[in-house]
């Protein structure tokens, strides 16, 4: 069973090739300490040690919006499919979910809500200068 | 009343949907008990003592006709016939099914409702004044205030797991009826010398196991800037805020860990990032959002002498308690109490909630309020159909005469319910109202706000009565401490603004409570001024030392019983 999803899709996982420079933060860390490393980065990982820690959507935004980082984010620990729309919309853009979860089933949980009243990554406006 | 607009009314659906398939995973076992309980949280769904509670929003209070008419026919069919209006100006369902919830949430999207965020740890509903729109001492209508953060704050992708819970504020009036102080965040709307609105902006209020009393981050935030920074605010909060304790998560800790200076600058720093992005609100939206509310089409009228009710018997006390002015000349606002002796604060069955909507439909352009003290309000009635209205709501135990005095108690559901609960709550208000069932005696006690919760998380307000209860647990007995002096906020400008209560000493029997409370009133009525001293303006004269040595008397005086209770507590 699939447990990761890049590109709105389930994939399955190619190991790292040695070169690969992957940058992994967790809940406490601050993503002004890595913005020098996010150039050259093939990947940053977010981690969620618990269902319900949110600081890592925080983080995701602040990567994107702040420090322009363009690659892959990918958001690893204790996530389920019910994290995909707001993770999404906070810049992650790969996602490793927690065991149990089947990645194929998951992405339609991108579809949870058909629309954002707030701005975020994927919606720079929000729906009040939208609509 | 504020109309869906068509996503509105979709993002309500696609969460019905959504909540449907997670009870379905958790049945199926492919959720983790914890992990549905932060999602059933999310939509106002616990485990309580006996069965499930439900709490279904009310945003800002504000209900219709059509709407309640659907709560009382949800209780009627999913419930045991009754609800409970909480003091977040919910409505509490306790005994729903937890298969049938998904039911009841598409019910309640039919009539452009829901119960999301009403739990967890995530933004609640957002509270106001009850006389938004109507009172005399009005700056803004704080509806559209709190619809524009009820919209910003709904399924918020980057603040939807927040350390712990969150809730806002907004007072609109020159009087705060709203208790901003004791909010993670209170908006007081104000206007600069240039006629510009804005808001006093307090930080870190809240009542709970360790009560505070916010502290203005800004004197004046230009109303464009309000939702940049709360932005600002609530990222601060999700970073830094405490998530290894929950007795230490609310921002009121991380605010006081920090100091108010440095939480500030943090602030103002993440604000200088977001301040004048797409965020910030325009004059177009705020309009559009005042557009969606249906405005009652007044009459024109002229005031009437309320004075001349007084021959009718038993109506003036109705109209000195109950009735409050309007800013439209001939119109009145009217309180409908749910704080009829014997009835548990806040509870209705559903032949009330139905006999209620009619009265609204009736007196009151179809739409009704809850009050953060359990009472219902009509905001736009006549003031010549006010007799009308008095003798149907008597006919139904609705015209209780106390608003605003000591039989007008807040409580919550406590031990008969909750299962956070140490000790019981609704036989105390009981007992109290009991003792003191003369009307005139209660009328010249005057003013005075007396909460009750069943333990420290203090659903019932205990902190900011004038006099306040918590039930606590002593070795599995239940005892009440009891504390005076609180405030919920400055609702009489110039008078004393928030204030927490100070505990009187050692806690009490539950049979003991009526007699202490009786004790305090005797001292006060012993050394107020005049009638127009209230309970809480000799509390804050001569401090709370001669309430103390009333009930347990000088030291060396104290009876052999109490000395040895209070070595017990």
């Amino acid at each position: 069973m699939a447990r990761l999803i890049k590109g709105r899709r389930a994939v399955s996982e190619t190991p790292p090739s040695p070169d690969e420079k992957i940058v992994r933060l967790e809940p406490a860390d601050d993503p002004a300490a890595v913005a020098g490393e996010l150039a050259t980065a093939s990947r940053v990982e977010v981690n969620f040690p618990k269902f319900g820690d949110g600081r890592g959507f925080s983080i995701g935004r602040l990567l994107r919006e702040r420090y322009g980082y363009k690659g892959e984010l990918r958001a690893v620990g204790q996530i389920t499919r019910d994290h995909l729309f707001y993770l999404e919309s906070c810049g992650f853009d790969a996602f490793e979910l927690r065991e149990g979860e089947d990645a194929g089933e998951a992405v339609a949980a991108f579809g949870d809500f058909s629309e954002s009243y707030q701005a975020s990554v994927t919606r720079p406006l929000p729906l009040f200068r939208r609509r | 009343m504020y109309r869906y607009d068509a996503i509105d009314q979709r993002l309500v659906d696609d969460r019905v949907r959504q909540f449907r398939g997670q009870t379905e995973r958790f049945l199926a076992g492919r959720l983790t008990e914890e992990e549905f309980r932060a999602l059933r949280l999310r939509n106002g769904l616990y485990i309580q003592r006996y069965a499930p509670m439900l709490r279904i929003a009310i945003p800002y209070g504000l209900l219709s006709t059509r709407q309640l008419r659907k709560l009382a026919e949800i209780a009627r069919k999913y419930d045991r016939d009754y609800g409970h209006f909480s003091t977040r100006q919910n409505l509490q369902l306790n005994w729903p099914r937890l298969e049938q919830v998904p039911d009841i949430l598409a019910e309640l999207a039919s009539v452009q409702m829901h119960a999301i965020q009403t739990s967890g740890n995530s933004f609640r509903n957002v509270t106001t004044d009850q006389f938004a729109g109507v009172a005399a001492d009005e700056i803004v209508d704080s509806f559209v205030w709190c619809e524009i953060l009820r919209q910003w704050s709904t399924f918020h992708p980057e603040f939807s797991y927040l350390p712990r819970k969150f809730k806002f504020a907004v007072n609109g009036a020159r009087a705060d009826r709203a208790a901003v102080g004791v909010h993670d965040i209170g908006l007081h709307a104000i206007k600069d010398e240039q006629n510009n609105v804005g808001f006093k902006v307090m930080v870190g209020g809240g009542l709970g196991r360790t009560p505070m009393v916010g502290f203005v981050i800004r004197e004046f935030l230009p109303w464009p800037h309000l939702l940049t920074y709360v932005e600002a605010i609530l990222r601060v909060y999700n970073r830094f805020g405490r998530r290894d304790n929950i007795h230490k998560a609310r921002i009121k800790i991380l605010v006081k860990e920090r100091g108010p200076d440095r939480f500030r600058e943090e602030v103002e720093a993440e604000w200088a990032h977001l301040k004048d992005g797409p965020a910030t609100l325009t004059h177009a939206e705020v309009e559009r959002v005042a557009g969606r509310f249906t405005r009652p089409d007044y009459a024109s009228l002229a005031n009437q002498d309320l004075g001349k009710l007084a021959n009718v018997p038993g109506l003036a006390a109705w109209v000195k308690r109950n009735v409050h002015p309007h800013r439209v000349p001939g119109y009145a606002a009217v309180t409908l109490s749910l704080k009829k002796t014997g009835v548990p604060p806040g509870d209705v069955t559903s032949d009330q909630m139905e006999a209620i909507a009619g009265l609204a439909d009736r007196y009151s352009f179809g739409e009704l309020r809850v009050t953060h003290e359990q009472n219902l309000v009509l905001a736009d009635v006549r003031q010549d159909r006010l007799v009308d209205l008095w003798r149907e709501a008597r006919a139904l135990g609705l015209a209780t005469p106390n608003v605003g005095l000591l039989t007008n108690i807040i409580a919550c559901p406590g031990g008969d319910f909750c299962a956070l609960a140490n000790a019981k709550s609704i036989p105390v208000a009981e007992a109290i109202q009991r003792r003191f069932d003369d009307l005139d005696h209660v009328f010249d006690i005057g003013e005075l706000d007396l909460n009750i919760s069943g333990c420290m998380n203090a659903c019932g307000h205990h902190h900011v009565g004038h006099i306040g209860i918590l039930g606590v647990d002593k070795n599995g007995e239940e005892w009440y401490q009891i504390q005076i002096g609180g405030n919920q906020g400055e609702n009489r400008p110039g008078g004393p603004g928030p204030a927490l209560g100070k505990v009187l000493g050692p806690s009490f029997a539950r049979a003991d409570v009526p007699d202490v409370v009786e004790s305090l009133i005797e001292c006060y009525l012993a050394r107020r001024d005049s009638e127009a001293e209230r309970f809480i303006d000799v509390v804050q004269r001569i401090g709370v030392e001669p309430f103390k040595e009333q009930v347990y008397g000088k030291a060396d005086q104290r009876s052999p019983r109490r000395q040895r209770d209070a070595a017990v507590a």
